[in-house]
């Protein structure tokens, strides 16, 4: 694998989080517990579509045939989507989004902020743009497990029942192979060895705060990075790519 | 208060009124002003939440990165308009939440136009462009309203109406320059969204039962006739540009009032849809209130969080 080929599959993945996420929050649009929830949430949504465009743009031209970020977003087929398995997780409740998103900012935070020492002047300019939001995410996120976490013993069982169902995802958010090995020698990305005790100080935290306790299923799923998605992306993608596919080859 | 007093006030109100001196929130008002302005921004206000819904059915499918971006800023403005709009409804002493519970109860109405689906990618155009376009002619006088708080929500609002607006007509204007199948979403787009939008100025000046007293009021500047023509007069001339055809037989340019004469609405349709009997009331008022349901336990756990830390700081 050439250092090109490892880029281009490092910027999918971390495009892919983006628009994945950014999709799953934008079915949430015109339905949120109350309206300052519903702009906050399509806030982060667009938020991660614009972080989408921006690297999945950056993906294409590094594309054996050059691509553009549509054509990377609405037209691979669904094993060619290196997104992690947590964030094309359904919305569920409240808890679940929060949850879900709160565990994905968690890790995106200290990740961008690593970016922004890549030797790629060009991703390194990404991450920064896109750490002044994410920071936002998380405290909003953050904010939300807290509340819930401490607020009524209703919203309490919730979210320990979000949190013990998307913590199996979690891990794969470290995941590592040969792309990351070749990046890392170059200097373009982080470790995850570094990030992970970061992610795991903000979760243990927050998770004190919201007097909540970890999982003790200690089980962590896998294979989004690899192509292998849960059975939910399939619809995801049908919905997300239905134009593209009925209309192909239009400017719209 | 003696009746003879409230003369007095009233008197003076009006004067105010005439003298195009913004009345605030802790000015004496007669209680039919409050409420008649309690109604209308509480409508106003549905109307932009309510809105969310018809748009919001086509984030998940826009065709582009480009696209949905767009209409993700769209549906949170319409969000951020609603709340400024139910803020100036509480400053005249409505509770938002009351407020909220009339749409879900069918008390309260909302702009008819969102009761009607949006069924392809093209309606995005239709309803940015013609919708956004109706809204910014009834809000534009709205900025001279006399009641201040009203007034300048709708400065702000009718800047990023008059956005969409325009983003709306971009969407058709490439869709009518665009493959056949394009144009034929664009034209079937427009022959659905036309009629219902000429019938988001409400009932004609005749049957129109608060209009008088409301331009009296400076709450209103215009007819509701007076309203529908200059958006005829504005929009005709943009379809034609983009090379849609109008769907009605009896448009014509009439050149004694230098104006379109149009075809007669179908005010049945009409008054069937702001009754209930449009093709999606039930799902859009099913919506909100599903929303607000769901919503409970989140907003209770906030609540209840809130008071265990100011009992915490306090302690």
């Amino acid at each position: 694998m050439t250092k090109k080929e490892a880029l281009y599959q490092y910027l999918l993945r971390m495009g892919d989080d983006s628009l994945i996420l950014g999709q799953r929050l934008s079915e949430l649009c015109g339905h949120g517990p109350i309206l300052e929830e519903d702009i906050a949430t399509t806030n982060i949504s667009l938020d991660l579509i614009g972080q989408a465009t921006l690297l999945l743009e950056y993906a294409g031209e590094l594309a054996d045939e050059p691509k553009t970020n549509d054509e990377l977003a609405f037209l691979r087929i669904e094993k060619h989507y290196a997104n992690a398995l947590l964030v094309e997780q359904p919305n569920g409740n409240f808890g679940d989004t929060m949850m879900r998103q709160f565990l994905f900012d968690a890790y995106r935070k200290p990740l961008l902020e690593q970016l922004m020492q890549s030797v790629d002047k060009r991703l390194a300019g990404i991450a920064e743009k896109a750490l002044k939001e994410t920071k936002y995410h998380l405290r909003h996120s953050s904010e939300w497990v807290i509340r819930l976490g401490d607020g009524t013993q209703e919203s309490h069982s919730k979210v320990q029942a979000s949190l013990e169902s998307l913590y199996r995802y979690a891990h794969e958010l470290f995941f590592e192979n040969e792309v990351d090995e070749i990046l890392l020698n170059e200097g373009i990305i982080p470790a995850a060895k570094t990030l992970f005790p970061l992610w795991e100080k903000t979760v243990t935290e927050v998770l004190e705060m919201a007097t909540m306790s970890l999982p003790k299923n200690n089980w962590k799923f896998q294979g989004g990075r690899e192509g292998r998605h849960s059975e939910h992306m399939g619809f995801l993608l049908a919905e997300m790519q239905y134009m593209q596919r009925t209309y192909p080859n239009m400017e719209w | 208060m003696m009746e003879i007093d409230i003369k007095e006030l009233e008197k003076k109100f009006q004067l105010k009124i005439d003298k195009d001196i913004r009345i605030e929130p802790n000015d004496w008002m007669p209680d039919a002003y409050r409420k008649t302005l309690i109604r209308q921004i509480s409508q106003h206000a549905h109307s932009e939440v309510v809105g969310m819904l018809p748009e919001g059915n086509w984030i998940t499918r826009a065709p582009n990165l480009r696209r949905k971006a767009v209409l993700l800023a769209k549906v949170q403005d319409e969000a951020g308009h609603g709340l400024y709009l139910y803020s100036a409804a509480e400053t005249l002493g409505a509770d938002r939440e009351q407020t909220i519970d009339d749409l879900h109860s069918g008390k309260a109405k909302y702009s008819s136009i969102f009761n009607y689906p949006t069924l392809s990618w093209a309606d995005m155009g239709a309803v940015g462009w013609l919708v956004d376009g109706a809204a910014i002619m009834n809000q534009v006088p709205l900025c001279r309203c006399s009641y201040g708080p009203y007034a300048r929500a709708m400065v702000r609002v009718c800047k990023e109406e008059s956005f969409h607006q325009r983003q709306g007509f971009e969407i058709m204007t490439k869709l009518a320059s665009g493959t056949s199948a394009q144009k034929e979403m664009a034209q079937d787009a427009f022959n659905r969204f036309w009629w219902p939008a000429l019938m988001m100025f409400g009932p004609s000046d005749a049957d129109s039962s608060h209009t008088e007293q409301s331009m009296r009021w400076k709450i209103k500047r215009h007819t509701n006739d007076e309203l529908r023509q200059m958006f005829v007069d504005a929009t005709v001339p943009q379809a034609e540009l983009i090379g849609l055809t109008i769907p009605d037989q009896d448009l014509k340019w009439n050149t004694v009032k230098e104006g379109y004469d149009y075809g007669a609405i179908n005010w049945d349709e009409f008054w069937q849809v702001v009754g209930g009997n449009g093709p999606c009331n039930k799902e859009r008022v099913d919506a909100r209130r599903k929303a607000k349901e769901d919503g409970k336990w989140v907003v209770e756990a906030a609540m209840a969080f809130a008071q265990k830390r100011s009992a915490k700081k306090s302690a």
